[in-house]
């Protein structure tokens, strides 16, 4: 509660250090069948950074997440959030080790309310058992209260209007869609939070508040961030790394204006002839 | 005015389809030996009037042009009329033709006794008139209905339908108000055969009028409960909670034996379906083999008490037997779920169906039989005792199901609110997010199960109890069919849903036993109609009735697009480093 609190003005970034990292990934790769999706990739995220992972479609991103996260495990290598190797566990596991996540085709809980949303975020760090529900026990009825405050909290804090926490969440427009999964990613108070196109599908407006928010939630909680974005003035504009994926290989890794620089990079975007002229 | 026309034509010719078909059946005959009002109208004269009533108001309903467009109040009188005119002459060709010709040879409802029916006992061409300008009237009057205020029409329909009710269920009516004893009531309302003609108008007046304040006050009335203080508001929850158990305590001391045991049936299936609606209605695990639990509780009640068991006879007492009985459902919840929790949607429902199957075939097997009877099933299990009471009477059974019912009911109302109901939701919502949102789907999942399961297992043994006896056969598809039909029905994970879908699926047909005939008839009318006009059931919980009637004013706000742009457009975007 007391980092809601925390100053509006963004403290400037930390030095990405590699030393202190809160998740390394070595070598990893994922084949579907005959299909390498993934080819030893090295992957390191610095604690409190905002990372973007970018590359043409189909290049392995999206499948880069759904390994981090447990929804696939990785054919060989290993994965490491905060000392602790999580490749081979349930995704349920990953999240409350501190993983959370946001989906590129926005998946709420259509049919349930926007605080019911981002209280089934909070799952993890709940412990009222089936039994104790039933029988309403004081800390239960104290855990439900504070896991709503919380809850308004982090509405607020993504700048969802609190008149809408009675809602649907299938009724609110897009934009704050995208804002309420966000919302209920931060509910299991993740240490690495991972965005995937959080920017799709919003219009200029949209997209720098968006990337204004991204930077505010670092600032605020602590996190690290990792971010797939296809934008590249979000990526440009936020990222104090940026990591370059093509047919699945990492093709490039550092700053944004080295990114910016870098032929390969370039290539893989606009073809060869791009880098010839 | 000629579309107005057109489908006044065509809803009189398709009006008396139904009619047509009832007579044939021989509904209209059957329904014509009780009357509604003494002496004055029988329930079988109804139908004709109900139908041309509905049709006369459907023809002057708006209809899409383009848009909805709504008749004028003239063309409104005349397609309402006219309605009535068509579906009025095809009907009188109809009797005709049946007087006429010796269709009986065939179709043996088209008795003499039918065309006396229709043509209200006159000759044929007195009675045809009659029949054509009576239905044309009716229409006519439908169509006023349609006319009507909103508020003024629910007051119609409530008294008109009040009175349908009990005259229907004149018998139990009488017995109940005999029985508080309330006789003057009753003979006021009643005579001999139907209802008095006072006790009719004051029915349909008092009723009606009490159905036009709910209409135009309720919303205020609710409103006002809404406005009160949390702790108010909980003590006139609390106030209404206890009045409703009151009633529900004091109702088999004056409803008499026959109807203490039709509430012993509608109990044991609220039980069924608060159990079941855990499973589908919650967690959203279409389980289509609920009658195995159901069974395992019946049969486990049966081997633990009876002191005829074939193999093990421990003879337990019911009430120590009970929680064996559900710890052992639980557990078959748990074995059964296991191995099906890898499939989603249409096949875990064949699956279970399976299951479901098998567990009927395994009690009735040949290897089984050396423990659990085969087909002759386990006799003599005994009634269970209160405190040397004896429970068998019905209306002595119905408490311990009431208290079954109380607190499978205050489990599912608890669980749905908390922490562990909001896990089902999402998992009901979306799997795979569930999971990546940090729920164990595993565990949830299997907590389902076996709470259904328990629930089930308790319904079972108290069936056994009940009849005494139980019997493979009896353990069919039906049971599971039925639970799931009154939790659709009622609407789907909801509680009060559970208990108005028993109340209609189960109770109804126990109370129209006279016309059991029928009972399948009415039974797809009823299901019909519903999926028409309420597809989120009867007493639906908020989020369904949001996701069936997508698009309708109502109090789902689906989209604003002044906030879109008051939101996106007035921003202006920050310079951002390129």
């Amino acid at each position: 509660m007391t980092h809601v609190q925390a100053t509006t003005t963004a403290s400037p970034a930390p030095p990405a250090s590699v030393e202190d990292a809160v998740l390394r990934a070595e070598k990893v790769t994922m084949r579907f069948g005959g299909l390498v999706a993934l080819r030893e990739v090295d992957f390191v995220i610095p604690r409190r950074a905002i990372v973007s992972l970018i590359g043409p479609n189909g290049a392995g991103k999206t499948t880069f997440f759904n390994l981090l996260t447990g929804m696939l495990t990785p054919t060989s290598g290993s994965i490491v959030l905060d000392g602790r190797p999580i490749v081979g566990l349930a995704p349920h596991k990953i999240v409350e080790l501190g993983i959370g996540r946001t989906f590129q085709n926005i998946r709420l809980f259509n049919e349930m309310t926007v605080l019911a949303n981002v209280m089934v975020g909070r799952h993890v760090r709940m412990n009222a058992s089936w039994i104790a529900s039933l029988l309403r026990i004081p800390q239960v009825r104290r855990e439900e209260q504070l896991t709503t405050e919380r809850a308004r909290e982090l509405l607020d804090m993504v700048g969802l209007d609190r008149a809408y926490e009675g809602e649907w969440a299938r009724n609110l427009p897009y934009g704050d869609q995208r804002r309420l999964e966000i919302a209920r990613a931060l509910a299991s108070d993740p240490k690495l939070l991972l965005l995937d196109e959080p920017t799709a599908g919003m219009n200029p407006g949209e997209t720098a508040q968006m990337t204004r928010l991204i930077g505010r939630l670092r600032d605020k909680l602590d996190l690290s961030v990792l971010l797939i974005e296809h934008d590249m003035k979000v990526v440009m504009g936020v990222s104090e790394r940026i990591t370059v994926l093509d047919y699945g290989e990492k093709i490039a890794e550092g700053t944004p204006e080295g990114i910016r620089a870098n032929p390969r990079v370039i290539e893989a975007y606009l073809g060869k002839q791009a880098t010839a002229s | 005015m000629r579309p107005f026309v057109r489908r006044a034509l065509l809803t009189g010719l398709v009006a008396s389809i139904p009619l047509i078909h009832l007579s044939l059946v021989g509904l209209v005959v059957k329904l014509d030996e009780r009357d509604l009002v003494s002496g004055l109208l029988t329930i079988g004269a109804t139908i004709p009037i109900i139908i041309s009533l509905a049709a006369g108001y459907r023809a002057a309903t708006p209809m899409r042009i383009g848009e909805m467009v709504p008749p004028s109040r003239s063309t409104a009188l005349v397609s309402g009329a006219l309605t009535g005119l068509v579906g009025g002459m095809v009907v009188a060709l109809f009797v005709w033709i049946v007087d006429a010709f010796p269709v009986r040879e065939v179709l043996i409802s088209a008795s003499p006794k039918l065309v006396d029916v229709m043509r209200w006992g006159f000759d044929t061409t007195t009675g045809s008139m009659m029949l054509v300008a009576g239905a044309t009237t009716i229409g006519l009057l439908g169509a006023t209905l349609a006319l009507l205020p909103p508020n003024l029409r629910r007051g119609a329909l409530t008294g008109l339908v009040a009175v349908m009710g009990l005259a229907l269920m004149q018998t139990f009516v009488v017995q109940i108000l005999t029985g508080l004893p309330l006789e003057s009531l009753s003979d006021f309302l009643y005579a001999r055969d139907g209802m008095t003609e006072p006790g009719a108008a004051v029915t349909l007046v008092g009723l009606g009028a009490a159905g036009w304040a709910w209409a135009a006050r309720g919303a205020q009335l609710r409103g006002g409960f809404a406005g009160l203080r949390p702790g108010q508001r909980r003590t006139a929850r609390f106030s209404g909670l206890g009045v409703a158990l009151m009633i529900l305590i004091t109702l088999p001391l004056f409803v008499g034996s026959f109807l203490a045991n039709a509430l012993d049936t509608v109990g044991l299936y609220i039980l069924l379906g608060l159990g079941l609606n855990i499973v589908v209605g919650f967690a959203g695990l279409l389980d289509l083999g609920y009658v195995a639990f159901y069974a395992v509780g019946a049969y486990a009640t049966a081997v633990l008490t009876s002191p005829v068991s074939p193999a093990l006879t421990p003879q337990l007492d019911f009430w120590v037997a009970v929680p064996v009985v559900m710890m052992v459902a639980a557990f078959i919840g748990l074995t059964i779920g296991a191995p099906v929790l890898r499939l989603r949607g249409d096949y875990l429902a064949i699956v279970t169906l399976g299951f479901g199957e098998i567990a009927r075939i395994i009690f009735l097997s040949d290897w089984m039989t050396p423990y659990l009877g085969g087909a002759q099933g386990i006799l003599q299990v005994p009634a269970p005792q209160f405190f040397g009471i004896d429970l068998r009477q019905p209306e002595r059974l119905y408490y311990p199901i009431l208290a079954a019912c109380i607190i499978a009911a205050v489990v599912a109302f608890s669980l749905a609110s908390s922490r562990v109901g909001r896990a089902w939701t999402a998992m009901r919502e979306d799997e795979t997010v569930a999971e990546a949102t940090g729920i164990n789907t595993t565990k949830y999942k299997l907590l389902a199960f076996s709470l259904g399961a328990t629930f089930g297992g308790l319904a079972g043994a108290l069936y056994a109890v009940r009849i005494g006896s139980v019997f493979p056969q009896e353990l069919n598809l039906l049971v599971s069919i039925n639970a799931l039909a009154l939790i659709i029905l009622g609407g789907i994970g909801s509680i009060p849903g559970v208990i108005v879908g028993a109340i209609v699926l189960v109770g109804l047909p126990e109370l129209l036993r006279e016309f059991s005939e029928y009972r399948l008839l009415i039974y797809g009318i009823v299901l019909v109609a519903m999926m028409l006009l309420r597809p989120e059931g009867l007493v639906p919980n908020r989020s369904r009735r949001a996701e069936l009637h997508e698009g309708d004013q109502g109090d789902t706000q689906v989209w604003d697009e002044e906030r879109w742009d008051r939101e996106t457009g007035v921003e202006t975007p920050a310079p951002i480093i390129t």
